[in-house]
């Protein structure tokens, strides 16, 4: 493990924004197909258990990171960010990683109110109990409905919020896109000086 | 599928009731060839991890059993299930279990048992033994049977048999479904 550079992100935060973001982008293509193409149905079944699955592997994720956000430091916003930009920064990336828990959240009630009444059962190793809200043909639509959406304005949010990391990158030629990529930015080392790693435990101000 | 199996039971049970009322015409009238009729009951369980599962039935169905009087083991029983008719009480699981993922029953309309050896195991029970076919393959199968009643040419069976999926290429959901179908019908023959 290895401590936040002095104005970036740390191993953990890098590494899980990266793998919940494929993990995202997986799910909502394979929700997308699942749902809304026309496959072979014993294939549909599978593709529905795996999507269950993965998608309780993302919950997981979601909530280490708010954890992580809760007790670590947040980086600043990089430097040349003026303060609108970095409000609009700050409230993406908030609704962004709030939408990583709704929405798993949301499909957890789907399987847990749909009459089918199918068992989530985690990578077939353990069967994960239905939330206390009962079974109806009602619950499961409206429940499918705020997981839908949630889960598409989730992929339009990330697509927006790429589209900016990539006009960082390749527009303003600032460091929002490599300190991501736990690399100094690639025009030049403006970013923080290494500094001698101190105990994580013990950083003052842990977030502001 | 298996019903049949239950016409070796009546032979007992009548042998019973003569010994006790020294009703001979009773055997000679469970004797004969009985058509399964549309009152029957084939009633199947799924079992699914965490409880529960899924219960079903079908409703269209045929057969006919022939019972021995002079031998239950000659007797014999072919049946035939129309998956299409398998209903439960979820429209979105019934047109599953019709699907290419399970019975197909476009591809496979009927699913077939033929027995090929009935062995009475007490005064009212029998084993049927017989060849099941789903979805083209063919494999033995058996269930047990119980003569539950036999009246005015109508006889009454109790029959069931665990029947693993897997054989017949329909172990899609497992394992979060059971392997194992259980069945349980209440067969009644009319006679002919
Ligand atoms: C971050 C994680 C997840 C994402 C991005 C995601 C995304 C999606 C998408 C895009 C769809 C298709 C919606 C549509 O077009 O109607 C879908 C459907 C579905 N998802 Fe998820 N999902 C996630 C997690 C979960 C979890 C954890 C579960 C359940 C435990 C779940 C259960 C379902 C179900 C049951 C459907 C089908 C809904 C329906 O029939 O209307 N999802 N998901
Ligand atoms: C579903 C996909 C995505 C989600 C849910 C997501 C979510 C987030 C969140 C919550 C943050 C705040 C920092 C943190 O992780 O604690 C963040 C930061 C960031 N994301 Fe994403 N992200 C996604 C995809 C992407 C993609 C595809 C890119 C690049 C092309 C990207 C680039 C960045 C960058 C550069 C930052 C750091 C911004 C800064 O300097 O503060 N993200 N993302």
């Amino acid at each position: 493990m290895r401590r936040d550079r002095v104005n970036g992100y740390g191993f953990w935060a890098i590494g899980l924004h990266w793998l919940i973001a494929v993990l995202i982008l997986g799910l909502v293509g394979l929700g997308f197909v699942m749902r809304r193409t026309a496959v072979d149905p014993a294939l549909q079944f599978s593709l529905y258990q795996w999507h269950k699955s993965v998608g309780f592997v993302v919950l997981g994720l979601a909530v280490l990171r708010g954890l992580i956000w809760l007790v670590g430091r947040h980086p600043e916003a990089v430097a040349s960010l003026g303060p609108v930009e970095r409000r609009a920064a700050l409230s993406t990336h908030l609704t962004l990683a709030l939408l990583c828990l709704v929405v798993p959240l949301a499909g957890w009630a789907v399987a847990s109110t749909t009459p089918l009444n199918i068992p989530t059962f985690f990578f077939d190793l353990v069967v994960i109990p239905p939330l206390p809200l009962g079974r109806s043909e009602a619950g499961e639509g409206f429940w499918s409905l705020v997981h839908a959406g949630a889960a598409y304005l989730l992929l339009a949010l990330a697509a927006l919020h790429a589209a900016a990391a990539l006009y960082h990158h390749f527009v303003r030629r600032d460091e929002v896109l490599s300190r991501m990529l736990g690399r100094p930015g690639p025009h030049g080392p403006h970013a923080a000086p290494a500094s001698p790693a101190p105990n994580p435990l013990q950083r003052e101000g842990s977030k502001q | 599928m298996k019903p049949v199996a239950l016409t070796l039971l009546v032979l007992p049970a009548l042998l019973c009731v003569s010994s006790v009322q020294a009703a001979a015409p009773e055997l000679a009238q469970a004797a004969g060839t009985y058509v399964i009729s549309g009152s029957s009951q084939i009633r199947f369980t799924v079992d699914q991890v965490g409880g529960g599962g899924i219960n079903g039935k079908f409703t269209k169905f045929a057969g006919r059993m022939r019972i021995d009087g002079n031998s239950i083991g000659a007797s014999t029983v072919s049946f035939t299930l129309y998956p299409q008719s398998v209903a439960t009480p979820e429209q979105r699981i019934s047109d599953f279990l019709r699907s290419s993922a399970v019975f197909d029953a476009e591809t496979y309309p009927t699913v077939t048992f033929r027995s090929t050896a009935v062995r009475q195991t007490g005064e009212n029970t029998a084993i049927v033994d017989g060849m099941l076919t789903a979805r083209g393959i063919t494999h033995r199968e058996q269930f047990a049977v119980r003569l539950q009643g036999l009246k005015g040419g109508t006889i009454a069976f109790n029959v069931t048999g665990d029947v693993y999926r897997s054989r017949y290429k329909m172990d899609v959901g497992t394992p979060i479904y059971l392997n194992v179908v259980k069945f349980d019908m209440d067969i009644r023959g009319d006679k002919r």
